[in-house]
C-alpha cells in the first residue's frame, strides 16, 4: 500500500471491495462495468473468494440476499437497466434488512439507451426503485480515489445499519484510469459480528432472515424499526463537499462526475473573480438537506444552480432543501454528452441571477 | 506543469496505447494522470479517441473543449479534430496517412509519416509509437528514460522482439519531430 498504481475505473470498483473485506460477488456482464466482474473472476479465487457470473441480473441480486443472509460481505456491480432487473431482490434485501453493497455504473436511458455516462437513475436509487417504505444508503463519488473510500465505507455502513448501500457513479468513472492508492485494507477477522445471520444452528435460537410477515401488526412495528434507523442514519452520516459556497454569490449544486466538473468551473471563474462555489452531495441519501438550508439562508447568496447529466431529477431535492428561499436553475445534458466547463460557464452568464 | 492531449485514429491503429503510455509515465513521475478512452463497440476500424490529462495538481474536468496536444493518425481524426487544438498548442499528423495539410497559423504541426518510420524500425504498426516519440520530443511529458521504461512495461508480454522494434520506433518519432 502507499503506492501510486494507474487503474481502470470499474477495475477500482473490484479491488476496493477486496480490500473493504468482500470475497463475494455475484453479476452479469453490462457495458460499460464489465471490467468490473471480469476483474473480480480473476482476483477474487486468488484471494480465496468467490465470483459466480449468474445466468440473469434477478438471479445475481437473489445470490446476493442469500450471501448476505449468510452474514458474508457482498457485492455485485451493474449498469442501469441492469439494476432495475434487481430491483424487486434489493427491496426483499432492504425489507429483510440485510448488509450488502451494490454499484450502478451509470449509462444513457431510458430503456436500452446506450454505454455513454449518465445520472438518470438518481430518483431510482435514492427515491429508490423497489416496492414499499426502505432506502438505499446511496454515496457517489467524483474520481477514482474518492471511488475507493466510499465502496470501503459503503460496507461499514451496510453492516452497521444493516441496510443495503449503492454506490452510484456513471460510465465515465468506469471507463478513465486514474492514479489511485489504497490506503485502507480490512482485517478479515475485525469484520462485525453478525449474530442475526443464518449460519447453521449451533446451541442458539434459530434466526430468521426474511421480509415477509402476514401479521400487520407486527409488519408495521418492523417498518417503524426500519424508519428509526433511517432517522438515525439521516442524522449521521450525511457527507458533502463545500467548496468556495460559504460566501458565494451563485452555488452549483452537482454530484459525482458533473460535481468534479463543478469544481473546475468554481476554480476558472474564482480566478476571474467571481463569486461562485460548489456543494457537492457525497451521500445522495441521506441528502445534504441542512447545509443547503442554511446556504440559501445567506444574504449572499443569489441562487442555486444544479447541474446533472438528466432531466433534472436532484434538482427536486434540492428545491425541497431550499424551499423557496432563493431561486434554483437547472442544467440538464442526456444521452451520453457530458458538458465541458466552458458550456456550464456559458449557462452560469445567461441566467439572470438576482441583483447582478 | 500541465499537458492535455488529444490522440484519434481508426480503432486499432493504437490512439489508446498511445494515451496510456502518456499516463503510465505521467504516474511513474509521481504526477497525477487522467485517461479516458472513447471507443464504439469494435475492436478495429472505426474511430477510437482518448484524452489525457497530467499535472502536478489534482485533474480537474476529464472534459474539455480544445486540447494543447492533438495527435491525428488519419483523415477523419484530422478533419475532426484539427479546429480543437488550442490557439498556440501543437498538432501531431501522421502524414504517412494524412494527406491534408492545415492551414492554422496560431499552431504548429508536426508532420511525421508515422507509418514510413515505423516500418524502418520493424514493424508498421508501431506507427502510434512513432507519434509517441514526437509528441515527447515537443510536449516532454516526461523524461525519454520513463517513457521507455513504460514502453517496456506495456510490451514485456509480447516479447524482446516487440519491445525493441517500438523502442526503435520511439526514437525515429523523438528525431524527427
Amino acid at each position: 500500500m502507499g503506492e501510486k498504481i494507474l487503474m481502470k475505473g470499474a477495475e477500482v470498483l473490484g479491488e476496493s471491495a477486496i480490500k473493504a473485506g468482500c470475497r463475494l460477488f455475484f453479476g452479469y456482464p453490462i457495458t460499460p462495468q464489465n471490467e468490473a466482474p471480469s476483474y473480480m473472476a480473476k482476483r477474487l479465487p486468488e484471494v480465496g473468494g468467490v465470483f459466480v457470473q449468474a445466468e440473469s441480473e434477478v438471479a445475481a441480486i437473489n445470490m446476493l440476499y442469500g450471501a448476505a443472509a449468510s452474514g458474508h460481505r457482498v457485492m455485485t456491480s451493474s449498469s442501469s437497466p441492469g439494476i432495475s432487473l434487481m430491483q424487486e431482490g434489493i427491496s426483499y434485501i432492504a425489507g429483510a434488512q440485510l448488509p450488502v453493497v451494490l454499484v450502478n455504473v451509470m449509462r444513457g436511458g431510458p430503456g436500452l439507451g446506450n454505454i455513454g455516462p449518465a445520472q438518470g437513475d438518481y430518483f431510482q436509487s435514492v427515491k429508490p426503485g423497489g416496492n414499499g417504505d426502505y432506502h438505499l444508503i446511496t454515496l457517489a463519488p467524483m474520481n477514482l480515489q474518492e471511488q475507493i473510500d466510499l465502496i470501503y465505507d459503503a460496507f461499514e455502513l451496510a453492516d452497521e445499519y444493516r441496510n443495503p448501500a449503492m454506490v452510484l457513479t456513471d460510465g465515465l468513472l468506469g471507463q478513465i484510469m486514474e492514479a489511485v492508492e489504497f490506503h485502507r485494507e480490512k482485517d478479515l477477522a475485525s469484520l462485525p459480528a453478525k449474530p442475526w445471520a443464518a449460519t447453521g444452528i449451533n446451541h442458539r435460537k434459530k434466526n430468521l432472515v426474511s421480509s415477509f410477515d402476514l401479521d400487520y401488526d407486527r409488519l408495521e412495528a418492523i417498518n417503524h424499526q426500519i424508519q428509526d434507523k433511517y432517522r438515525i442514519v439521516k442524522e449521521k452520516e450525511v457527507r458533502y463537499e463545500s467548496y468556495f459556497a460559504d460566501d458565494a454569490e451563485v452555488i452549483l449544486v452537482a454530484y459525482g462526475t458533473t460535481g468534479r466538473i463543478c469544481k473546475a468551473v468554481v476554480d476558472i471563474l474564482r480566478s476571474e473573480k467571481y463569486s461562485v462555489g460548489l456543494l457537492r452531495p457525497i451521500s445522495l441519501w441521506p441528502f445534504p438537506e441542512k447545509i443547503l438550508q442554511q446556504l440559501a439562508q445567506k444574504s449572499t447568496t443569489k441562487g442555486f444552480l444544479v447541474v446533472e447529466l438528466s432531466a433534472g431529477q436532484m434538482v427536486e431535492d434540492v428545491k425541497i432543501s431550499v424551499n423557496g428561499v432563493k431561486p434554483v436553475h437547472f442544467y440538464g445534458r442526456m444521452g451520453g454528452n457530458v458538458p465541458s466547463p466552458k458550456e456550464i460557464i456559458d449557462i452560469i452568464n445567461t441566467i439572470h441571477w438576482e441583483g447582478k | 506543469m500541465e499537458m492535455e492531449l488529444l490522440a484519434a485514429g481508426f480503432g486499432g491503429q493504437g490512439v489508446l496505447m498511445i494515451g496510456q503510455l502518456v499516463a503510465l509515465s505521467a504516474v511513474d513521475e509521481n504526477k497525477y494522470a487522467l485517461f479516458f478512452p472513447s471507443y464504439g463497440p469494435a475492436m478495429r476500424g472505426g474511430t477510437a479517441n482518448c484524452t489525457v490529462i497530467i499535472g502536478d495538481n489534482p485533474i480537474g474536468s476529464p472534459i474539455l473543449n480544445e486540447h494543447e496536444h492533438i495527435i491525428v493518425m488519419n483523415n477523419p481524426s484530422f478533419t475532426k479534430f484539427e479546429p480543437l487544438v488550442k490557439k498556440g498548442g501543437h498538432l501531431y499528423v501522421n502524414s504517412s496517412l494524412v494527406s491534408e495539410k492545415s492551414t492554422r497559423t496560431d499552431i504548429q504541426v508536426h508532420y511525421i509519416e508515422a507509418n514510413d518510420l515505423a516500418e524502418k524500425a520493424g514493424a508498421n504498426v508501431a506507427a502510434n509509437i512513432v507519434m509517441l516519440g514526437g509528441l515527447l520530443k515537443i510536449s516532454q511529458f516526461s523524461a525519454y528514460a520513463v517513457a521507455e521504461k513504460s514502453i517496456q512495461k506495456k510490451f514485456a508480454s509480447k516479447g524482446e522482439k516487440v519491445v525493441q522494434i517500438n523502442l526503435s520506433a520511439l526514437k525515429a518519432g523523438f528525431e524527427k519531430a
